[in-house]
């Protein structure tokens, strides 16, 4: 049991340090979250169900992963705004030596200045993580998103 | 960023166009008598705040334009492969259903039962045999034709015949209301006006050539779907892929990374109304694949991380242009972005905002390899997109301005005020076309 319990607290710490990040505008840190050998996915809901492979964003190594840090902060013109990341409680589904395999619901809050919190994208992440000696890193993130319109644009990672 | 363009470009003239060009601020002048908005000398290189923000001005470009004499994007036919597919779309603001019937055939009817109005289908995509509206139960075949009606005879109780329809009511009276249906290389649009030209004649062969270019027969594989929102006149979207100064300038990603270039080769082609247009352009260096793939940097310092990203590989069918965007008024973008082609269209919702829906495909002969690489390409596209996220910022942030000032005006100037093809992409030459056609058609 206290290995069940030391593996959810792991996770939970992992999925509070990767909201943290992407919540304080800190893409190096949200790309230290990953392993080189990594995915990251955003995608419709839609396309994950039906099969289709595209995704709103979708990155295959750490090198991509920098590459999205790297146009955030210098080439992609957007309206400043705030995210608060709300995530739930993981369902941990499977452990081995390698690998974690789990999912956690999220709600992010997006904040225009001058506006109302509204709510911007709601999904559900779909993880594995692995041990690293640097504590649990992520293999690969899925973010499936039920929200069916993007409100304009998606700049900073869920 | 600012990029120097290639000035030689600019000062040549264009004998064929200017007669044209003549011509339609000819035609506006004459209809410009009774127009209730200010334009500059009576042109259109000075856009009224007021055709983004006047909701009745709307109403009318919905009946002028996505409801008469225009055909409307619905789909692709990949997309409804099988007898009794079915896919949810809108024509405007209005919901329709393409289907495929027991002929192979595709349909296209509105989403609004014959009988008590309500729009009966509710999934967005799917496969019948029939479509029946929940409310009374009334059945409609896959053309959208009235089958069913209960209690049509009435109900028989105590040997005496209860309600019913009256005797004179014809089934065929009452299907849906169908939408007149062309499909060309695999793309379907649909019109509620049947009396209209024919969709080729709609397009005009200059920018047939080039919807043919990426729809020339081969079926298509849908990669997916992506869906934005955005709080921005429709016209707005039309006018970004008309408009080729700003790509440089604020999409500083494809600058960044070498995607846009001085010395890339480009042409500017309308149909003969000004409203569809094709932007083309060829990278300097397109003919070495192996030069592409390994993108040497605008900013010699700047490297990709992954370079995957612009594993560009040329394809015959491009026929040369490394990025063909065309613009089909009022409802859609064709894409194609040197490895990614998607269609994008565009669904107003009143006038301060509309749905944008991006569908990127492949081809049925493409490698896995190729898939890939269309898949890896579509991140600098959609609404997360390396060089397409902030076309919505910045509609959305004109359309703020306009709402706060609609008795101003927008400029159009770059490269003149009259209207006309060129070979070079410093003008908003098709920005200006597109509102001589708009001002035609509205009568403003």
């Amino acid at each position: 049991m206290s290995k069940h319990i030391e593996t959810h607290f792991a996770v939970t710490q992992l999925h509070a340090r990767y909201a943290s990040a992407v919540d304080a505008n800190d893409w190096d840190a949200w790309v230290d979250c990953f392993i080189d050998d990594c995915v990251y996915r955003i995608q419709p809901r839609e396309n994950f169900e039906r099969g289709f492979p595209l995704a709103t964003l979708s990155f295959e190594s750490k090198g991509m992963l920098r590459d999205r840090a790297y146009g955030i902060k210098e080439t992609l013109f957007h309206d400043p705004y705030y995210q608060r990341h709300i995530v739930g409680a993981p369902l941990i589904q499977s452990v081995t030596d390698e690998c974690i395999k789990c999912e956690a619901n999220y709600v992010v809050i997006r904040t225009k200045l001058s506006e109302l919190s509204t709510v911007y994208n709601a999904g559900r992440y779909i993880d594995e993580i692995v041990h690293t000696e640097a504590g649990l890193k992520l293999k690969s993130r899925q973010c499936i998103y039920d929200s069916e319109m993007i409100p304009n644009s998606i700049i900073y990672p869920i | 960023m600012v990029q120097t363009f290639d000035v030689r470009l600019c000062n040549e003239t264009h004998g064929d166009y200017a007669m044209n060009a003549i011509e339609t601020a000819a035609a506006v002048k004459l209809s410009a008598k009774e127009s209730s908005l200010n334009w500059y000398e009576n042109g259109t290189s000075r856009i009224p705040f007021q055709v983004y923000t006047d909701a009745q001005l709307h109403q009318r470009e919905l009946e002028a334009f996505f409801y008469k004499s225009h055909w409307c994007y619905i789909g692709l036919e990949a997309e409804i492969p099988n007898v009794g597919d079915f896919k949810r779309t809108a024509v405007g603001e209005r919901s329709v259903v393409m289907s495929r019937d027991a002929d192979g055939k595709v349909n296209v009817f509105e989403n609004v039962c014959a009988h008590r109005g309500m729009q009966f289908c509710r999934e967005r995509h799917g496969n019948r045999k029939e479509f029946v509206c929940p409310y009374h139960q009334w059945s409609y075949t896959l053309k959208g034709d009235l089958q069913g009606v209960p209690f049509r005879r009435g109900v028989k109780q105590d040997g005496k015949v209860n309600g019913g329809m009256p005797a004179d009511f014809k089934t065929e009276d009452n299907g849906l209301n169908k939408l007149r249906v062309a499909t060309r290389g695999g793309v379907v649009f649909a019109t509620f006006d049947h009396a209209m030209e024919s969709f080729e004649d709609f397009v005009g062969e200059t920018v047939l050539a080039y919807f043919d270019r990426m729809f020339d027969g081969r079926t298509l594989k849908i990669l997916g779907y992506n869906r934005q929102r955005i709080p921005g006149n429709w016209k707005l979207m039309q006018e970004n892929i008309k408009d080729p100064y700003h790509p440089g300038l604020l999409h500083t990603w494809f600058v960044t990374f070498g995607l846009w270039r001085a010395d890339n080769k480009s042409e500017l082609k309308m149909d003969k109304h000004f409203r569809h247009a094709a932007m083309i352009s060829t990278r300097g260096n397109a003919q070495a694949a192996n030069e592409v793939s390994k993108v040497s940097s605008f900013k010699e310092t700047m490297k990709l991380h992954d370079a995957r990203f612009l594993d560009i590989v040329p394809e015959a069918w491009w026929n040369g242009p490394t990025a063909v965007m065309t613009t089909l008024f009022p409802s859609v973008i064709l894409q194609q972005q040197v490895n990614s082609v998607s269609t994008r269209h565009i669904q107003p919702r009143g006038n301060g905002e509309f749905d944008f829906v991006w569908t990127h495909f492949g081809y049925e002969d493409d490698t896995p390899e190729m898939t890939e690489r269309r898949l890896r390409q579509s991140n600098l596209f959609g609404p997360a997109g390396f060089v397409s996220a902030d076309d919505g910022e910045v509609i959305e942030l004109s359309q703020k301005g306009f709402e706060q000032k609609p008795s101003h005006r927008a400029l159009a100037e770059l490269g003149g005020r009259d209207v006309g093809d060129t070979d070079h992409m410093v003008t908003e030459t098709l920005i200006r076309g597109m509102y001589a056609y708009w001002r035609k058609v509205m009568n403003e």
